[in-house]
């Protein structure tokens, strides 16, 4: 494992993974994973099905806790205080890093509700006509939906209800996104607009990606973490990290043997 | 392909034999079509015989009597027939009863598919639909003689007979239907809509009453409106405890006579067959089926109207 390689600039690291295992009941899914997100970057977390990128992932802001019996080991931290810190409450982490689900899944609202209606609760004391028109236009989805704010967001195209989720969750302003194959559910065209918008929004927020496109890893983000699955002797899978780097590094010159068979397309 | 040449190959080794199965698959449609039929053809019967007997009826009383009428004497020897009487206590009662039966049921559907374990929903929900099936004989006795008593420690003034406790035991009797069917609209709720709703930074709170119970809006209206026409047709609760005095009024306190109380008394009575007074059942029993078959169609087109629907 050469997990370290980028730790010499860990100052900057704005989310940390130390030596994270998560557990679903008796089952361990993600074994000893050490991993430094850097701010205002993408970082893809490729690998193939099982190999518990999606469950890393959640450990992030913890969406873990909202599953029955799954226990997360390790410390994660962010902005150098502990996530899983007893006083924390996740409530209040959810709301400081956002997430991108894999399926769009706006709310049985309307595309303006979608929008104001968390900024709402959360208190924001600004004018909500702007913060939709900003985030929207954010989202790259304003001109499309300028109109019918009043429709339900659910009468959008695939795409568009993804951008109307992306445009929602930076709404209420989190520093960093998580996208969990933000892309898988959507045609090619979709996917290239969300690539774009997300290449746009890196200046602002710190992204990280699960994605199952190896070219969209390579296309998008700056650094990659490569995960691999094992079976155990229980026929469960266990998830590990392989190597973690500069994207180009990962898919140009792997130091290991597994990235470069799956990178190259060998299994996955 | 060889199975498929026409003519068969008789040196094909797969050689279906389907001369039979065609004419099953032929009776088969008639004998399913025929029972579809018989249901559908019961129901047209049952309307039908309500409409011609209600014809009648009219001859006799005219429908503006009918409907503007504040008396309801039907054995007076100058009968009046004013449906506003029954349709008054009906609504009384009915309405006391989605008072009692909403929150009830709407609260425990949300504890149970929100806020309970799984273990514990397992258990609690059968717990709770077997209320549904206690018998309404049972219930009427219970709004006799244990809620009626219980009341006048509090309300002296109110009657052996009421329409208060008829109501909110009606309302209990009810419960378990909205609870049960707004619970299966609220469980089914996709996961990912909580988990966006979460990801935003919202508490549980905030995420159940923002998001998981607009989305199933429709069906948990679906769920009271049918409460309430089940409560429109609730017969035994009415008739056992309610009490039989034709009043016009809203007051919960007295005895009244609802629609199907005044149904119950005239067919297990002596009246007459063909009598006017027996007539008149027909076309009490026409108006119920108005309201509940009005409350229905309500009910089905704001579903169709505002069922969301997922992926």
């Amino acid at each position: 494992m050469t997990t370290n390689s980028v730790s010499q600039v860990a100052t900057k690291a704005c989310l940390r993974a130390k030596n994270v295992s998560v557990y679903y009941g008796p089952f361990l899914a993600v074994r000893d994973v050490s991993l430094d997100i850097f701010r205002n970057e993408i970082t893809a977390l490729i690998g193939p099905s099982g190999c518990g990128k999606s469950t890393l992932l959640r450990c992030f802001n913890r969406t873990n806790d909202l599953i029955l019996g799954a226990r997360v080991e390790g410390k994660v931290t962010f902005q150098g205080s502990d996530l899983y810190d007893e006083g924390v409450d996740p409530v209040y982490v959810r709301r400081r890093i956002g997430m991108v689900f894999q399926k769009p899944n706006p709310f049985t609202k309307s595309i303006y509700e979608n929008i104001a209606f968390a900024a709402r609760i959360n208190g924001y004391k600004g004018s909500i006509d702007e913060l939709v028109e900003t985030s929207l236009q954010r989202a790259a989805l304003w001109d499309e939906v300028k109109d019918k704010l009043k429709e339900s967001g659910l009468s959008l195209s695939g795409g568009q209800q993804q951008r109307l989720c992306i445009a929602r969750a930076i709404a209420i302003e989190p520093e960093v996104i998580l996208m969990d194959e933000p892309c898988s559910a959507l045609d090619p065209i979709s996917t290239l607009q969300i690539e774009e918008l997300m290449r746009e929004l890196e200046s602002r927020y710190t992204i990280v990606i699960v994605t199952h496109n190896m070219q969209q890893a390579s296309r998008i983000s700056d650094k990659t973490a490569f995960f691999n699955a094992e079976s155990t002797e229980t026929g469960n899978k266990v998830g590990y990290l392989v190597e973690y780097g500069d994207t180009e590094q990962i898919f140009s010159e792997p130091r290991e043997q597994a990235t470069q068979d799956y990178v190259s397309g060998r299994f996955g | 392909m060889t199975t498929n040449s026409l003519p068969p190959d008789p040196n094909d080794l797969w050689q279906p034999s389907r001369g039979l199965n065609k004419r099953v698959e032929q009776a088969v449609i008639w004998l399913f079509g025929l029972f579809a039929i018989i249901s559908v053809a019961t129901t047209v019967g049952i309307v039908l015989s309500l409409l011609f007997e209600t014809v009648e009826f009219f001859r006799v009383v005219p429908l503006w009597n009918f409907l503007t009428d504040r008396q309801w004497t039907p054995l007076f020897s100058n009968p009046q027939f004013g449906i506003l009487v029954l349709l008054s206590a009906t609504f009384l009662t009915s309405f006391i009863a989605i008072l009692v039966a909403v929150p009830l049921g709407l609260l425990s559907a949300i504890y149970l598919s929100e806020y309970a374990s799984p273990k514990l929903r397992k258990w609690l929900k059968p717990a709770l639909e077997i209320l549904a099936g206690v018998p309404s004989v049972v219930y009427g006795y219970f709004a006799l003689l244990l809620v009626t008593p219980f009341l006048q420690i509090f309300i002296p003034q109110l009657g052996g007979f009421n329409a208060l406790s008829a109501g909110i035991v009606i309302g209990i009797s009810i419960t378990p239907l909205i609870a049960s069917l707004s619970e299966d609209a609220i469980y089914a709720v996709p996961r990912a809509l909580r988990d966006g709703s979460y990801a935003l930074g919202l508490t549980k709170r905030e995420t159940v009453f923002g998001v998981v119970l607009p989305a199933a809006l429709s069906g948990i209206v679906a769920s009271i409106i049918l409460a309430v026409s089940r409560a429109v047709g609730e017969t035994m609760i009415v008739a056992l405890a309610a009490g039989l005095n034709p009043r016009l009024g809203l007051n919960p306190f007295v005895p009244v006579m609802t629609m199907t109380a005044y149904i119950v008394q005239v067919s297990l009575g002596d009246t007459p067959a063909g009598s006017i007074a027996f007539k008149s059942i027909f076309a009490v029993g026409m108006t119920l089926f108005l309201v509940t078959l009005a409350f229905n169609i309500i009910s089905f087109w704001f579903v169709r109207k505002f069922r969301e629907t997922y992926e």
